[in-house]
């Protein structure tokens, strides 16, 4: 295991802990700015597909992973940031003010729902956000005459700064590239800074996170705007990329998938929440092309989607809790350590049952 | 007033399902402190075998009823020894997630199955199309027997609770697992027979719901409203899931007749959020804080 | 003269069990000050009081001289007062370096902005933030536990960490949740050790729930000894374990008496 031999304060707070990740960082920032050139577009938009995912997985991460607030609404946030966006940009607002305004409504949103939330915890919160996403989902469906109601709000095109991103699957991609690492950098600076750790002290104990002079309320508020800022902006581009939104895209669905991405994805690591957002876009290709290889009475089914996703969820959860992040880092230690590597070295603590009902 | 009376009738009818399946949350809850986000499946898993037993088999609806039970609490057993109970003692996030998980592998293996699939089917009752007069009322004979057979249910899970052995060994387990524990009782076998008798109890709420909704594959969805049900009578107490399902289909029956439209199918999440704003732990919620 | 910290016939009870009833005491600057009492005399009880965790349902506790009863309960920490738990509350999933970090909430200087947007301000903070951090590393001699994360280490270091992470709030007054619970002998040592040098050389003022007499008598300036929610006695920690009130509490009365 590559040992960190710190030498002053500034190496702990560092984007990458070790000069030996720079290569691989270069290798891969060279490899996805090269992927418009060789990737066919199809490729190409799906990728472009996976950045709008990470957003709004970096989101859940932050609320969920990081705060430790299981949300189940988070497509109410995806459908106030991509409504917002096609209202206005069809209105004739640039897209840049736009989005900035999709980002500001969402978060405001997302402090309504906070407010409640700070009342109550874990199942009741799940509960709340839910409710309050089926809420959004039927304003939407009846606010006929900013939502278009069941038929849908469409967009034509995408101008950025005068730029026609629509026409090319690259400009997209590359926009949307741009714009994850963007909140990337963002939340990486979130979580080396008192802020995120406030999140973290919250989600690991209530009791002492106050004791340590953390206003509980507030920084929930916080999580939750922020949360939602991040997945309403990720909703303004996804309403550019699909170009045709309605109510029942926003659905319970969604948010279980938003929730999968993070659970599968590795919770509490922002590695977790990119890994979650490739893993929920190429399930659905794999299984299609899948499908093809399987006997026609099982590739035919239309349930064998949702099985597949909740096999492959409920086996994480047994075999891998640590999601996909955790396997990756299994799979290193045991490369960095060879042969030294124990099958003990990230097992868990057994703990007793801890009653959710006092938390 | 007799609109009033009608609409009473059939949010109670409706209420006593919500009721039925926000019992199956509330059992489980109580006895694992964990959430079945899949309880609406193993309802719909549960109409799929009535339907099985009606249609297929032949049987009559009182063999139904009892077919269906027994097998979906079988079910509903082995989830619990196969699935849960490796991780027992894990968060109870990490148990909402597993039964998300159940509840998509349900609705997917629903559809593979022959004569289900993902067609709408119907099962007949004797009571469809029977309709009772009382003066100028009319009852509707389904709606009548949904209130009747919830309320039997309700006395033999009454009468199991407070008078078996087994009734109150498991009341003691959700009082309290590790002493319950130290006293000699059984809690894993226990928390396997909770599973099983929430299963069984779905798959009633499945029966009774089928000639209102039609059975298919998507039917589990009405669970989600089984949450506010649950939550509105404080999820840890068994006779406020009734209530809190009655509550909650009486305003969503009132909602569509008189509200404007569009607020019935969200006039549940409407309660249950202001329930939750007032009394963040339910009507009937025990208030509990960390010991520290 | 204003005490240090005074709580004032403060009382509480849970649905008729009174916790705690008509408790009065003082603790001057710089003093080790120590409440005894067998299981459930409602120790644990009076630093939830403090800690504004419950509101006490009679009387008032001063703080150099404000009062905190009915303020905000994450405001408790501003003042200078950190504490310990009974049953160790600490950040599992995160390392030990970061539970201090945490226990700098305090001390944050910088607003959202800059701390998203990484600026000089919060690069200096963070600096600021470790140098503290590891001042208290080096004091209770934490180096080696400082990049492992909590949920794995031993009981007797999370303890430690624990007091680590009370001690970067930089607190003035340090309410300690038997410190010495579940330490074995030499760990217990070490704690006394730590203590002394917390009241000498850090200059805080401890206010402590403690069983292990041992330990009480070598580091307590004052003992008050509680049962049933009451007060027993006050005074040296000699004093106290002779008093016939405590004695009774801990050893009981004569057998026919307590029959009856």
């Amino acid at each position: 295991m590559r040992f960190v031999f710190k030498t002053d304060y500034q190496q702990d707070i560092k984007l990458f802990k070790h000069p030996g990740y720079y290569p691989w960082y270069a290798a891969l920032a060279i490899l996805l700015l090269l992927a418009p050139l060789v990737l066919p577009t199809y490729y190409l938009s799906q990728m472009t597909l996976i950045c709008i995912y990470a957003i709004i997985a970096v989101g859940m991460m932050i609320l969920t992973g990081f705060t430790g607030q299981v949300s189940l609404g988070h497509a109410a946030f995806l459908a106030v940031g991509a409504y917002t966006q096609g209202w206005l940009y069809n209105k004739g607002v640039p897209s840049v003010v736009a989005m900035g305004a999709a980002v500001a409504l969402s978060a405001a949103v997302g402090v309504i729902i906070g407010v409640p939330a700070l009342r109550v915890k874990g199942i009741y919160l799940t509960i709340a956000t839910f409710s309050f996403a089926f809420i959004v989902e039927e304003v939407l469906a009846r606010w006929e005459s900013v939502t278009g109601g069941n038929s849908g709000l469409k967009v034509e095109d995408f101008y950025f700064f005068g730029i026609d991103i629509a026409a090319s699957e690259q400009r997209f991609y590359l926009l949307a590239l741009a714009f994850l690492v963007g909140v990337m950098l963002l939340a990486i600076n979130l979580m080396r800074s008192p802020m995120g750790r406030a999140f973290v002290a919250i989600r690991d104990s209530e009791v002492s996170a106050q004791s340590m002079g953390i206003h509980l309320a507030r920084y929930k508020t916080y999580a939750f705007a922020i949360s939602a800022a991040l997945t309403g902006f990720a909703g303004a581009l996804y309403m550019h990329k699909i170009k045709f939104v309605s109510p029942e895209q926003f659905g319970i669905l969604a948010s279980i998938e938003f929730l999968m991405m993070v659970v599968i994805g590795g919770l509490g690591s922002l590695h977790g929440a990119i890994y979650g957002a490739i893993f929920m876009i190429a399930l659905p290709q794999a299984i299609s092309i899948a499908k093809d290889y399987l006997p026609a009475y099982i590739g035919q089914q239309t349930g064998l989607q949702p099985t597949v996703f909740g096999l492959i969820l409920i086996g994480f959860i047994l075999f891998e809790p640590l999601g996909i992040y955790g396997r990756w880092m299994k799979i290193k230690a045991y490369f960095e350590l060879f042969p030294f590597y124990r099958n003990a070295m990230f097992k868990r603590q057994k703990t007793y049952m801890k009653s959710d009902r006092l938390k | 007033m007799t609109q009033v009376l009608q609409l009473t009738l059939s949010g109670i009818a409706l209420g006593c399902v919500y009721g039925l399946i926000a019992l199956g949350f509330v059992l489980i809850y109580k006895a694992t402190e964990t959430v079945n986000f899949a309880q609406g499946e193993i309802m719909m898993v549960g109409s799929f075998f009535g339907l099985t037993a009606g249609v297929t088999l032949g049987l009559p609806y009182w063999a139904v009823i009892i077919f269906a039970i027994v097998v979906t609490a079988v079910c509903g057993m082995l989830i619990e020894l196969a699935i849960l109970r490796p991780i027992l003692g894990q968060p109870a996030f990490t148990v909402v997630m597993v039964t998300i998980g159940l509840g998509f592998i349900a609705r997917g293996v629903v559809t593979m199955v022959p004569a289900w699939g993902t067609e709408t089917h119907t099962l007949k009752t004797p009571f469809t199309g029977q309709v009772i007069r009382v003066g100028e009322l009319v009852l509707a004979g389904e709606q009548v027997a949904i209130i009747a057979m919830t309320a039997l249910l309700c006395g033999v899970l009454w009468v199991f609770f407070k008078r078996t052995k087994m009734g109150v060994a498991m009341q003691a387990t959700s009082q309290n697992q590790l002493a319950a524990y130290y006293m000699g009782i059984p809690v894993r076998r226990i928390n396997t027979l909770i599973w099983g008798i929430a299963a069984g109890v779905a798959a009633f709420a499945g029966i009774l719901l089928a000639p209102i909704t039609f059975v298919h594959s998507n039917m589990g969805f009405i669970g989600l409203k089984a949450f506010p049900a649950a939550v509105v009578g404080g999820f840890g107490s068994v006779p406020g899931a009734i209530v809190g399902g009655l509550v909650i289909g009486l305003v969503e029956s009132f909602a569509g007749f008189y509200a404007p439209e569009g607020i019935k199918d969200i006039a549940a999440y409407i309660v249950v959020l202001i329930v939750l704003w007032v009394r963040p732990n339910g009507l009937f919620g025990e208030k509990l804080r960390k010991k520290v | 003269m204003t005490a240090f910290f005074k709580a004032d016939d403060i009382s509480i009870s849970f649905g008729g069990v009174k916790a705690v009833q008509n408790i009065s005491f003082e603790v001057g600057k710089g003093e080790v000050f120590t409440i005894i009492g067998p299981n459930g005399a409602g120790k644990t009880t009076i630093f939830n009081l403090i800690s504004l965790i419950y509101p006490p349902t009679t009387g008032r506790i001063f703080f150099e001289g404000t009062d905190l009863t009915g303020l905000a309960p994450h405001l408790v920490a501003a003042m200078g007062i950190a504490r310990t738990f009974q049953n160790i509350e600490l950040f599992e999933h995160a390392t030990v370096l970061q539970n201090l970090l945490i226990g700098r909430h305090n001390h944050r200087k910088t607003n959202f902005w800059q701390e998203v947007l990484f600026t000089a301000a919060a690069r200096a903070g963070e600096v600021a933030h470790r140098e503290a951090a590891e001042e208290v590393i080096d004091f209770l001699d934490l180096q080696r536990y400082r990049d492992s994360y909590v949920a794995g280490l031993p009981y007797g270091v999370r303890k430690v960490v624990e007091l680590a992470r009370a001690l970067c709030t930089k607190p003035k007054l340090l309410l300690l949740d038997e410190p010495s619970s579940g330490l074995n002998t030499e760990e217990t040592d070490d704690m006394a050790f730590w203590i002394d040098d917390i009241k000498n050389d850090l200059g805080i003022t401890v206010l402590m729930v403690e069983h292990d007499m041992a330990l009480v008598s070598r580091v307590s300036d004052r003992v008050l000894a509680m049962n049933q929610g009451q007060m027993l006695a006050l005074g040296t920690s000699k004093e106290v374990q002779s008093h016939p009130a405590v004695v009774e509490a801990y050893l009981g009365k004569e057998p026919e008496k307590q029959a009856a």
